[in-house]
């Protein structure tokens, strides 16, 4: 059941990877003219939502299966449930595909989807079991809820990212080009990240360290990447590994850290590579992509993902939180780190949807808007399992 | 300033920009030549009327989406700035919180702290800020929702020429024929808009409710800080931790004596990875010990009749419960809740009454830690007298012996055994691994003889009255997003103008749906899409 399980995930992932390719493929070839609603697929087209629909069942098939391994709902590691925000990001992606029919959103959307999962299998796959706060029918209603609720709001994003790429001026650099990149910068270090995790685990790199806490008490560290910042008072036990470039205070923790600087690292050695290969800005190159896209439509749906959205994970992150945490933790709110992320996620959306409707702040400004959102949610995600380690922290 | 009466015979409230009734020009308050502002039917809303007394100051204050806006963001940003470092509540409770700060955050925790950052939730500027938007969203609600209420139930079929043409979706055709005009009606009953008839023009409505998406959800929001503020009524809400032993039986906090409860087994199971799923070996390998279960199994008992001080209670059992993290015991207004656990508390010790020369021992006592007996009578003229006990000894300050806390963590006694030999007693102080005789040689001692321990079970004991209104303004917020977001207000309008027929279009949201809408309806027909004018207006 598990190797089942694995293997219907593999298969969605090159589904994925190749139903992109027909996206892009069905910009190509359209003969998209502006304005014009009744949009016909073309062939190409249908091939990628086809593909993308079985990928989907592939992977819905990797989640029932792994539930049925482990007896209950896969999402109760990292791995787990940074794979089920993935297939939310594309499930969503469907439905909203029915709605406005544009390729476009996907060849935007599934490279995201992509990148999230591979991004999830690089931490433990292991199936773990339950501790008595996560057993409950409550906190995978909750999970699952708010899951969803992101990913309708991450598709506000790859809409608000088709917006910018064709609306920034790439004539001159300024401002705007520059946080653009930033964007698509960050995007391709969480790719880094990826290359260079497979890479050091496929050579099976591993170098261990004792070192002093923050209480001097001696504890032992591995590391899976060659150490630039090494641990407090760090001491090498593993014969002919790296030694670090520098050690960290004990309150910093110097192996995230370290996995962090490779990320960055690797991304900008690709960044370079792919700036020396396109010679210009890769919102740039992006640009001829874009091109047939109806600017109103895309902001249009980027508003709708959030509309749409914004009640899901109101529901799920923090109704459904709510009454989690008042089962487990004996009260509804408790200002956990991870919960004021949710509320200060909620609060954003809100001031989004305020400006939107009473400042009119459509086109460009909610593009941003729709990129920020994005970038709190991945935060929310990303940083506060890894590094502000509260009461959910999946993570070890 | 006037209600002014309109050339349709409508009489407006001052301060309304367009006719609430035909849509004509007011020309009070927007430009000429624009599309219309249509976001509040160009009502009268009080915020945009009157600025003169501070009371209106505080109004318009208050009913700005910009002020709502700006103080969402300030909250936002202060709740980040809240997690930066753990809050003082997840800090150890056994160091002062300014020596915490300083010492593991080095300068940035010592200004944090000084900043009172330690405790932001709970900081008065905090609660200002929450207490704001409370405010902000009564005030700015009432503005708007009122005049946009009359608003639209004054509307009328028949529209001003000026009206139609500053819609964003308009368009001009040749006149249609009845037959035509029967086809779009049709159609958009087809599509459940209700549809008015004046004088041969159309007006389709549909989903008016959506609009009050908005206030329903305000309403919850209100609804939910006022639950969450019932919580500083005493009574509302308890929050206490009961640590109780196995076997003992204690009185619940906070339930007036009602309740009692006996801790009869606390369980705490492990994963075992040849007896529970094979899939989780790995991660247990990897883990080491993953707990599995917390249990208490607990007896609740309801006091019966009045107690006479002093006296024991006479108890009625209500129910049996093992409760886990996740499955509180539930009772009347309270829940109990499995939160923490010692295990192997020092429960009882024995100790037998020996001759020192010849070993020979002259029977067993058993202390139990927690309330201890004053007198062991052995027989044959020996007994034991218990003349002081230190659950948690320590010597003070000036080298008596006292107790740290009342928890049995290292207990020491001072006995007097009395023997035929010595009627009138020697004394002995013992304590872990020591055996002291204050006042010379003792023909007897006490011998240790084992220990028995127990587990304790934390239970929080929680009541909150306050959750069923804080849960209402949670349903009633959903209903609202909901109302709002799924559904759109739409309106069409279709009238014969000079010779012509014009169509013209509204909705709240969603223009692209209701451009699709506008499509299918007159299909077949001589009418003419509607432009979009909001391209001309960015052209321009
Ligand atoms: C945490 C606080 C708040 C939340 C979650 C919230 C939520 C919402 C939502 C979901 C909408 C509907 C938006 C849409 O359909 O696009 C809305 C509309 C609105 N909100 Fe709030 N709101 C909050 C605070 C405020 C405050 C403080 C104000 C006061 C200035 C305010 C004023 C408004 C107004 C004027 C509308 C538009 C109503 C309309 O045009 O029909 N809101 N709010």
């Amino acid at each position: 059941m598990v190797a089942l399980s694995s293997n219907l995930l593999y298969i969605a992932f090159i589904l994925y990877l190749i139903a992109t390719l027909f996206f892009g493929g069905a910009i190509k070839s359209k003969d998209q003219d502006e304005g014009n609603q009744k949009q016909k697929t073309n062939g190409w087209g249908k091939i990628a939502i086809l593909l993308t629909i079985i990928g989907f069942l592939s992977q819905v098939g990797y989640f029932i299966t792994r539930w049925i391994a482990a007896g209950h709902a896969p999402v109760s590691n990292l791995f787990e449930f940074t794979t089920f925000f993935g297939m939310a990001l594309v499930g969503s992606f469907i439905v909203i595909y029915f709605m406005y029919k544009t390729p476009l959103l996907g060849l935007f959307t599934l490279p995201v989807a992509i990148l999230v999962i591979a991004y999830a299998s690089m931490f433990p796959r292991d199936i773990s079991p339950l501790i008595p706060a996560l057993q409950s029918d409550w906190l995978h209603i909750h999970v699952t809820t708010a899951a969803l609720g992101e990913s309708i709001l991450a598709i506000s994003f790859a809409a608000g990212l088709i917006y910018l790429v064709k609306f920034v001026d790439q004539t001159k650099s300024s401002k705007r080009t520059f946080w653009l990149e930033l964007v698509l910068f960050g995007l391709i270090s969480t790719l880094g990240f990826v290359i260079i995790s497979s890479t050091f685990s496929a050579l099976d790199y591993k170098s261990e360290f004792t070192w002093l806490d923050k209480n001097d008490n001696e504890a032992t560290v591995e590391y899976n990447l060659p150490a630039i910042t090494g641990p407090h008072n760090w001491e090498l036990k593993t014969a002919d590994a790296f030694e670090p470039l520098a050690a960290m205070p004990a309150m910093v923790n110097a192996k995230k850290l370290n996995t962090v600087i490779w990320s960055l690292l690797t991304g900008l050695l690709l960044y370079g590579l792919l700036r020396l290969i396109l010679r210009k800005r890769i919102s740039a190159s992006l640009q001829p992509l874009v091109k047939n896209i109806n600017l109103d439509l895309v902001d249009e749906i980027s508003y709708r993902s959030v509309l749409i959205g914004f009640p899901v994970f109101t529901l799920g992150a923090l109704i459904f939180a709510m009454i989690w945490a008042q089962m487990a933790w004996t009260r509804f709110w408790g200002w956990d780190p991870k919960e004021v992320w949710a509320l200060i996620t909620w609060l954003f959306y809100a001031a989004f949807l305020h400006l939107r409707l009473s400042k009119g702040w459509h086109g460009e400004k909610s593009a941003w808007l729709a990129v920020i959102g994005f970038v709190i949610i991945m935060f929310n995600l990303v940083a506060v399992n890894l590094v502000i380690a509260g009461l959910h922290s999946y993570a070890g | 300033m006037k209600d002014s009466k309109c050339e349709c015979g409508h009489i407006n409230p001052h301060g309304t920009a367009f006719c609430e009734a035909c849509g004509k020009d007011t020309g009070e308050i927007q430009d000429k030549k624009n599309l219309l502002d249509m976001r509040y039917e160009g009502s009268a809303r009080r915020s945009q009327t009157y600025n003169k007394s501070i009371i209106d100051k505080i109004w318009n204050f208050f009913s700005s989406v910009k002020v709502g806006v700006w103080l969402i963001v300030i909250t936002l940003t202060a709740s980040a700035v809240g997690t930066i470092l753990p809050q003082q509540m997840y800090i150890p409770t056994n160091v002062l919180p300014a020596d915490y700060y300083k010492d593991t955050y080095g300068w940035v925790g010592k200004l944090y702290y000084q900043l009172g950052f330690n405790n932001l939730y709970s900081s008065w500027w905090y609660l200002i800020l929450i207490a704001s938007i409370g405010v902000s969203l009564v005030i700015c609600s009432l503005d708007r929702v009122i005049p946009l209420y009359k608003a639209l139930k004054r509307q009328r079929v028949t529209r001003h020429e000026g009206f139609l043409k500053r819609q964003r979706l308009f368009g001009e055709s040749d006149s249609l024929t009845n037959e035509e005009m029967e086809n779009i009606k049709r159609k958009l009953k087809g599509k459940r808009y209700q549809v008015r008839e004046e004088n041969g023009n159309l007006l389709a409505e549909k989903n008016r409710f959506s609009r009050w998406g908005p206030y329903v959800n305000h309403i919850g929001l209100i609804v939910f800080l006022f639950g969450a503020m019932l919580r500083f009524i005493p009574g509302m809400y308890v929050d206490k931790v009961l640590w109780i032993r196995e076997g003992e039986t204690k009185v619940i906090p906070e339930t007036n004596g009602e309740y009692y409860l006996t801790n009869e087994k606390f369980i705490l199971d492990i994963y075992d990875k040849n007896k529970d799923n094979k899939a989780f070996e790995k991660a247990i390998d990897k883990a080491g010990n993953v707990v599995k279960n917390y249990q208490s199994n607990v007896i609740l008992y309801k006091k019966i009749g009045d107690a006479i001080p002093g006296e024991k209670p006479k108890l009625k059992k209500i129910k049996e419960y093992p409760i886990q993290v996740n499955k509180p015991l539930k009772f009347e207004h309270f829940g109990l809740y499995q939160v923490d656990y010692k295990l192997d508390e020092l429960n009882k010790m024995s100790f037998s009454l020996t001759n020192k020369k010849s070993e020979k021992t002259f029977g067993n006592i058993t202390v139990s830690l927690n309330e201890p007996e004053k007198k062991f009578d052995l027989g044959n003229g020996y007994s034991v007298e218990l003349m002081s006990y230190f659950p948690d000894f320590e010597f003070d300050e000036n080298g008596e012996p006292t107790t740290k806390t009342r928890i049995p963590n290292n207990p020491a006694f001072v006995f007097k055994m009395i023997s035929p030999e010595k009627p009138e007693g020697e004394v002995s102080f013992v304590a872990i691994k020591q055996n002291i005789e204050p006042f010379g040689d003792n023909l007897y001692k006490m011998t240790f003889n084992g220990i028995e321990t127990k587990n304790v079970s934390a239970l929080t004991v929680r009541k909150d009255l306050t959750l069923w209104v804080i849960m209402i303004g949670g349903i009633l917020f959903m209903i609202g997003v909901i109302q709002g977001a799924y559904w759109n207000h739409r309106r069409i309008w279709i009238q014969h103008v000079k010779g012509a027929t014009w169509i013209s279009a509204h909705t709240n949201k969603n223009w692209y749906g209701l451009k699709k809408e506008i499509q299918y309806v007159i299909e077949d027909t001589n009418l003419k899409e509607p432009h979009d004018q909001i391209n001309n207006e960015k052209k321009e």
